[in-house]
């Protein structure tokens, strides 16, 4: 038997969310849903984790402290020390208040570029990549669930269909893959 | 779902579906543009255009073309710097610091208050480059390897600090604005039909999806940049202040400059909101989304930080009589009663008066009071950069170089044209990019859409 995709849409979040638990109660796995803003408390329903990515900014960040520090202790105690108006210059904890708004800056820089960088690849959005929403209208006004069969061996396709239509769905669309 | 009590006025008004936020938002991109947006780009183009000239002019024959003389050796450049910082301010404070005390009204204006930063920084950004004279030399600023005998920048001096600052500023805010702008580029990009549009907002929108998971990640990137931004936000105009702070010419050796400085910034750059604003709304039609309510509260945080500048100038004025210190003093009495009073007292009229009219409701909800106000308080803050800098130069410690500071055409010039600049990005963002933040707006509209609101009222009652 080919497996199929079954795409349920509906017209508001809460629904779809209401349609989300009904299927999962039944034992059936919701591989994705696509919708035009976040729809808030629906992960732990399909059973999305917490992402990272604050942990990625955090190790981001402290990498920039670690770059800056060692970089300004380089420049401006170790290779070239200033005398700037007589104030201490030859050790780096003398003069690190001077020091700190770098410091921060560049972890900031660090902590926010290097979380944005790793945002765009993991979420696949980099220029010149094509649409993969399956419904043009889910960046509008849809919200779509996406059930595949193959993730579902002991569920037919009629079955599933049978079980959205008893939730508040708009369209069932179904396809080959 | 989140409820909202319903004492809270609705956000969004009307009786608005999801569908008809996109159309509001997209439609104006797919049409024609109105006459008036050609007409306002081209006289906005012309003062570019006449900016331009004389940006390369000064560059050409060097920054003497400028009104500066041996004792006033610092006055417009960094004046219309700090302005165009302090104007940038508001854009990150908007959705940055409102966005961790979940202030739902934020989310109508933020797009736009943070294309106003990004294009005013922009600005500023202009200012430090044309004033080092030989702007080809521009990257000194950075600490590259060299061979000048392996010459360090100093990072001692604020004024490497301010380009850290403004150049991390610049950046993230960019990041910022774009990752909340890639989901609205994608509505877009799946809306059009034409296939040139199709294909440069399919560009622009980087192929997002809209799954569950990356929406996830939306969020919580959203969540962490706003919380870096935030300190960011404060950092950049204390370190601003400290270019002034850390030097011992008297009114500018303060150290109440930080908070001041950063308060003057939210300041201006949510009078600068509001005049952007105000006219969007209208030749836009956006009076669903940009309403009153949400005028006034821009008008209340005006209201405070303006009197929060208002304190520091009396504090000011009490510390340099207080201090003893002769010089000190002098400064102060000089602003106030000396050559440059005009300067001095158009900056207490705008800063410090005129905002506490703001106390009656009456004027905070009128929108041809807030335009009027608005334009007022940027004037005032403009002659407050103006009083800090010419006066405390204008009359130092030897009376033999006392003199005054008079402006030429290129100095007028080159303030002009960024004003035309900005205003010629701000009307290309306006024209082809999404203006509200389509997906935010759509999240809340359940819970502040006014038709929404009066529906769950009418449930609880029966």
């Amino acid at each position: 038997m080919a497996n199929k995709v079954i795409y349920a849409v509906y017209d508001d979040p809460e629904q779809l969310k209401d349609g989300a638990r009904k299927l999962v109660s039944s034992g059936i796995k919701v591989k994705d849903v696509f919708s035009p803003f976040p729809v808030h408390g629906l992960d732990p329903i399909i059973g999305i984790k917490r992402t990272r990515l604050g942990i990625v900014s955090f190790m981001f960040g402290i990498t920039g402290t670690a770059l800056a520090v060692l970089g300004i202790w380089y420049f401006n105690i170790y290779d070239w020390p200033m005398n700037i108006g007589g104030k201490p210059s030859f050790h780096y904890y003398q003069n690190v208040p001077a020091f700190i708004p770098v410091t921060f800056e560049f972890t900031v820089l660090c902590a926010a570029h290097g979380m944005a960088i790793t945002y765009l690849i993991r979420n696949k959005t980099l220029p010149g990549l094509p649409a993969r929403n399956p419904d043009p209208r889910t960046t509008d006004d849809k919200f779509i669930m996406e059930v595949r069969t193959a993730d579902n061996h002991g569920h037919s396709s009629e079955e599933i269909a049978g079980l959205l239509r008893q939730t508040p769905v708009t369209e069932i669309n179904e396809r080959q893959c | 779902m989140h409820a909202e009590s319903a004492i809270r006025e609705p956000l969004i008004l009307g009786h608005k579906t999801y569908h008809d936020i996109t159309n509001d938002i997209v439609g104006p991109i797919e049409n024609k543009a109105p006459r008036g947006w050609y007409i306002l780009i081209t006289i906005a183009g012309l003062i570019a255009a006449y900016g331009t000239g004389c940006i390369l002019y000064l560059i050409g024959k060097g920054i003497g073309t400028w009104g500066l003389n041996k004792t006033v050796d610092w006055a417009w450049d960094i004046t219309n710097f700090v302005w165009w910082v302090g104007i940038g301010h508001a854009g990150t404070l908007i959705s940055a610091v409102l966005l961790l005390f979940r202030q739902r009204w934020r989310m109508a204006i933020n797009r736009s208050a943070e294309a106003m930063t990004i294009f005013a920084v922009i600005m500023a950004a202009t200012f430090p480059g044309i004033h080092m004279g030989r702007i080809w030399m521009a990257y000194w600023v950075f600490p590259l390897p060299n061979q000048f005998g392996s010459l360090w920048v100093n990072f001692n001096s604020p004024l490497l600090w301010d380009v850290f600052a403004i150049s991390t500023y610049f950046s993230v805010s960019l990041v910022f604005w774009y990752i909340g702008l890639i989901p609205d580029f994608a509505t877009i990009r799946d809306r059009v039909t034409r296939p040139m549009m199709k294909k440069a907002y399919g560009i622009l929108s980087f192929g997002w999806t809209g799954n569950a998971k990356a929406w996830t990640r939306f969020e919580e990137v959203s969540l962490v940049l706003a919380g870096i931004a935030t300190p960011l936000v404060f950092s950049v105009h204390s370190v601003v202040s400290f270019d002034f702070a850390t030097s011992v010419i008297p009114g500018w050796h303060t150290t109440i400059f930080p908070p001041y400085f950063v308060s003057g910034a939210v300041f201006s750059g949510f009078a600068m909101v509001q005049t952007l604003l105000l006219v969007m709304r209208k030749v836009m039609h956006l009076e669903a989304y940009i309403t009153k309510k949400h005028i006034e509260y821009m008008n209340i945080v005006i209201i405070v930080t303006g009197s929060i500048v208002g304190v520091a100038y009396i504090t000011e004025l009490f510390i340099s009589w207080y201090s003893g210190v002769e010089y000190e003093s002098y400064a102060f009495i000089n602003r106030a009663t000396g050559p440059y009073l005009w300067a001095y007292w158009s900056m207490m009229t705008c800063n410090v008066i005129s905002p506490q009219l703001f106390w009656f409701k009456k004027l905070r909800t009128h929108l041809g009071f807030t335009f009027f106000m608005s334009i007022i308080v940027n004037i005032g803050m403009w002659f407050e950069r103006f009083v800090i800098i010419v006066t405390s130069l204008h009359r130092d410690y030897m009376p033999s170089a006392w003199t005054m500071f008079h402006p030429t055409w290129v100095d007028v010039g080159v303030f002009l044209g960024t004003i035309g600049i900005f205003f010629t990005l701000y009307l290309l963002f306006a024209r082809f990019f999404p203006v509200l933040a389509l997906n935010e707006v759509k999240s809340i509209l359940k819970v502040s859409g006014e038709s929404y609101k009066q529906q769950a009222a009418q449930h609880h009652h029966h």
